[in-house]
């Protein structure tokens, strides 16, 4: 076929598309990865049944506002990785900004300590688990993302499979969350920043096969 | 490309017409010793922006998006071909190695070197002769050659890796 010829048969009767297609599905990719985290989450650990008092305290909402805050941006990321010749400054920077918020709580939390207590807040009573249980976590959000950025159109693979499984991390830890007791800036910045980056380089590794289009 | 979206297939048909050379001539600079691949090339990443034209989005330019995919759709084809070929490469560098002297082998080395800096552009080939040749720095190759300093670290780049296409090319 001449590409006057494939010209023609692709514009005949072409069909009109919603540019607002991607976004939606990224969004609902990210959410139903959210909500399949949960089933996983209670058949395994269950719910921290202190949820309730722990919503009290503040700095469960700044917890909140880190993994948060990491799950937007993450999503902004990929969303612009999964579009061809998107600019990426301003979503890395977003990326940056609540690690180094819990960063500077994390100094200060450790400043203030006591020195024999320092050890305690940076490792608490779960660090060899947390990562791991919310790597395991974000494992359905991390399918269904890479789904969904394969049918938009990453054109740097590695980094596309990178940014979906930080995000699938970042999701992961607002379901784990749920359960997780800790409560110490030092041991959520490493952590679960930490927990974020497993499924990340498990995207890196996997991207460049999996994401191709 | 909007209009595409919106399905207007006119407007559609225009479009890819007035994409077909843009990507044809990106392509041309790509890929000196695979000019049969263009074509396909070309028509691949029409077919790419018909099949992800929802993944554009009408506050960007076009032409960086097209480009993303149009450079997305040669590694592609580089990868893949790298892949296949590298199967050929022992038996190639042992012929070489068989029936080839070293020393004529420079002479004709330095000798091609002139010729192909020839056909290289001057902002490519000038940082080239000054950096590489003479061993100058990259400041003194600017103010020689008129360039700035990161026209002639960019000239490098792009001069050598146009040489070895050119090289691979010829072989």
């Amino acid at each position: 076929m001449n590409t006057d010829q494939l010209i023609a048969a692709l514009s005949n009767g072409v069909e009109p598309v919603d540019p607002g297609a991607a976004r939606r599905n990224l969004m609902l990719a990210a959410a139903a990865g959210f909500v399949a985290g949960l089933p996983l989450l209670l058949t395994l650990l269950g719910i921290n049944p202190r949820l309730a008092q722990a919503a009290l305290l503040p700095m469960f909402w700044v917890k909140l506002a880190f993994v948060g805050g990491l799950a937007a941006a993450g999503w902004w990321t990929v969303f612009r990785l999964s579009r061809p010749g998107a600019a990426l400054g301003a979503p890395a920077l977003a990326l940056a900004a609540p690690v180094l918020v819990m960063g500077a709580l994390a100094l200060a939390a450790m400043l203030l300590a006591q020195a024999d207590q320092r050890l305690a807040l940076l490792l608490g009573s779960s660090w060899t688990v947390c990562p791991w249980r919310i790597a395991v976590l974000a494992m359905p959000a991390f399918v269904l993302m890479l789904w969904a950025v394969k049918g938009l159109a990453p054109t740097r693979l590695r980094l596309a499979g990178a940014g979906a499984g930080m995000l699938a991390g970042a999701i992961g830890a607002l379901v784990y969350l749920l359960y997780c007791p800790e409560m110490a800036p030092p041991f959520l910045l490493v952590w679960y920043t930490l927990g974020m980056l497993l499924p990340a380089a498990l995207g890196a590794l996997v991207g460049p096969r999996v994401l191709r289009w | 490309m909007v209009a595409a979206q919106l399905g207007d297939s006119a407007a559609y048909a225009a479009f890819l017409r007035e994409l077909s050379p843009l990507l044809r001539g990106f392509y041309r600079r790509r890929l000196f010793n695979l000019q049969d691949d263009i074509e396909d090339l070309v028509q691949e990443t029409l077919l790419a922006v018909h099949n992800k034209r929802h993944t554009y989005d009408a506050s960007q330019p076009v032409t960086s998006w097209l480009y993303a995919i149009a450079r997305y759709k040669l590694v592609d084809l580089l990868r893949s071909r790298a892949g296949r070929e590298a199967l050929h490469e022992p038996l190639d560098e042992g012929h070489e190695e068989l029936f080839t002297d070293p020393a004529p082998d420079a002479d004709e080395a330095r000798r091609d070197l002139g010729v192909l800096l020839q056909q290289l552009p001057d902002k490519q080939r000038l940082p080239i002769e000054y950096v590489k040749l003479q061993g100058l720095s990259v400041r003194e190759a600017a103010q020689r050659s008129g360039l700035s300093e990161s026209a002639v670290k960019i000239g490098v780049f792009r001069g050598l890796r146009v040489l070895a296409e050119r090289i691979r090319g010829e072989r």
